[in-house]
């Protein structure tokens, strides 16, 4: 190979671009982690509830995201959705919803995962003494839950993280699109991708560390 | 401190049942585990049920606490009367979940809450349920902890007691409820042999004390010791009825027999090993 790397042609000029791709891909993987573990928090309380009006249609939902791949979602929800709707969705938003969509199913299986794997005892207990559905669920289930839920929790997040790359494809001017940008400008697609990879491990490797932390704190 | 604990109710035994069945049904599907059992349990009265594996003793225990909701039949605790077969009479949501505190429950497996240090496990009934504030909670709980003979313990955690610790804190943490009436599920049945007297030594105590209880045991030495009225069950029914002297030496009945022979020959070979 004979190469002359440089990597000043790609960051010179471009120092703006690299810090708003960094800054949108961050804004995604948080926006979307977040919405994702709320709809996780419903969707799985709904799936507890044992009513099958309620958690036939959470079934429905998991299944499909779960077994339909991500990029198809996003791409869907970008050109399909505004026009079954008839809307028009601002594309940063309809690039969004597919993703956010797509962490949700997966948070649902892991809070009703969490919830299930508390000994039936506890729960026994806490009726015996007197207390209301709310009341155990809030002093005795949900504390124990959460910490088993963590690990998954992150480890789902370190994924979804990545996944945000993928909005490159509806041009969401991400970390990824960012770096396409500058390959079309530059002609230099081996700085750029290299920095782009080595981008997202440095920003994602704390994040797997400190799951790692939790993981043996809540061994413990 | 006497004065909140099931022992106050010892100086007025009355005429008047703390617990009533009447024809208690119990069935999952086409399984009946508890076909037609009448009970009238008196304040300060101990009543020991036993009976083989699987006879309907835990799911009776459940239904009077109405941790299992009955199919059919009568219950009545104190005034409250309650006719499975009218579900209008059943108490629901809020109502039900404090219905359930009028029992002291002690299960097999302890079951303590695992997050909570021994000390909390005896103070979130009182402060959740009963919404006793914090700090008079804690004095309470620190009560009973030194009753169960577990003072200096409050900091552990479940995982760090013992068994027969973790069922000893089990026990404070029903009474400090203050329940009308104590139901002891097999609760020495998963300590290691060495540790059950300390938890019958407390349950011992309690009926002292004049503490009305209903237990499910396979300790024949504390039904004989401390039994008011020992009932012999069997697939799902009540066998024998009486004192434990009548149905534990001078028995007649032929599945009483059987279900005692069975029960020494089997504790004998334990012994042996």
């Amino acid at each position: 190979m004979n190469h002359n790397w440089d990597f000043l042609a790609i960051t010179n000029g471009f120092e703006v671009w690299w810090f708003k791709g960094i800054l949108v891909t961050l804004a995604y993987a948080s926006g979307t982690v977040l919405g994702g573990l709320i709809i996780g928090i419903f969707c799985g309380m709904g799936l507890l509830a044992n009513r099958w009006w309620l958690s036939a249609p959470i079934h429905v939902y998991v299944e499909v995201f779960r077994c339909t791949p991500v990029l198809v979602q996003i791409v869907w929800f970008f050109f399909a959705l505004p026009i079954i709707l008839d809307i028009s969705l601002p594309g940063w938003l309809a690039a969004g919803i597919g993703l956010t969509l797509y962490m949700g199913c997966f948070s649902t299986e892991i809070f009703r995962a969490g919830i299930i794997s508390i000994d039936k005892g506890q729960w026994q207990a806490a009726r015996a003494i007197g207390m209301t559905y709310p009341e155990l669920m809030r002093h005795i289930i949900l504390p124990q839950a959460i910490r088993r839920m963590v690990p998954p929790f992150v480890n789902q997040s370190v994924i979804q993280f990545k996944n945000t790359a993928l909005l490159y494809v509806v041009a969401v001017p991400d970390l990824m699109y960012t770096g396409y940008l500058v390959v079309a400008d530059t002609y230099r697609p081996l700085e750029v991708y290299t920095s782009v990879g080595a981008a997202y491990f440095v920003l994602l490797y704390p994040l797997t560390q400190w799951g790692k932390r939790l993981e043996a704190r809540s061994d413990q | 401190m006497t004065s909140n604990t099931p022992a106050a109710a010892a100086n007025a035994v009355t005429e008047k049942s703390m617990v009533q069945l009447e024809a208690l049904r119990k069935s999952y599907g086409s399984v009946e585990a508890v076909r037609g059992v009448s009970l009238d349990v008196r304040p300060g009265q101990v009543v020991v049920i036993i009976g083989p594996s699987g006879c309907g003793k835990s799911t009776l225990l459940r239904c009077i606490n109405l941790l299992e909701e009955p199919t059919s039949g009568i219950l009545r605790v104190g005034d409250r009367t309650m006719d499975f077969s009218n579900k209008k009479s059943l108490p629901v949501g809020r109502e039900l979940a404090r219905f359930r505190s009028r029992f002291g429950m002690v299960f097999q497996q302890f079951d303590l809450f695992s997050h909570k240090t021994a000390i909390e496990n005896i103070m979130i009934g009182q402060v959740v349920v009963r919404k006793t504030p914090v700090e008079q909670a804690r004095k309470i709980a620190r009560d009973y902890l030194d009753r169960v003979g577990l003072s200096g313990m409050e900091d552990r955690l479940p995982r760090e007691l013992s068994g027969g610790q973790q069922q000893r804190v089990a026990i404070a943490r029903a009474l400090a409820m203050s329940p009308e009436v104590l139901l002891f599920d097999e609760v020495t049945s998963a300590l290691d042999p060495e540790l059950v007297g300390e938890v019958l030594e407390v349950m011992r105590d309690l009926a002292k004390e004049g503490a009305t209880m209903i237990v499910v045991t396979h300790e024949m030495a504390f039904a004989r010791d401390v039994a008011d009225r020992v009932i012999v069950m069997d697939q799902g029914q009540f066998v024998e009825e009486g004192t434990a002297q009548d149905v534990m030496v001078n028995s007649q009945n032929p599945r009483t027999q059987s279900f005692l022979t069975r029960f020494h020959r089997s504790a004998g070979e334990v012994a042996e090993k």
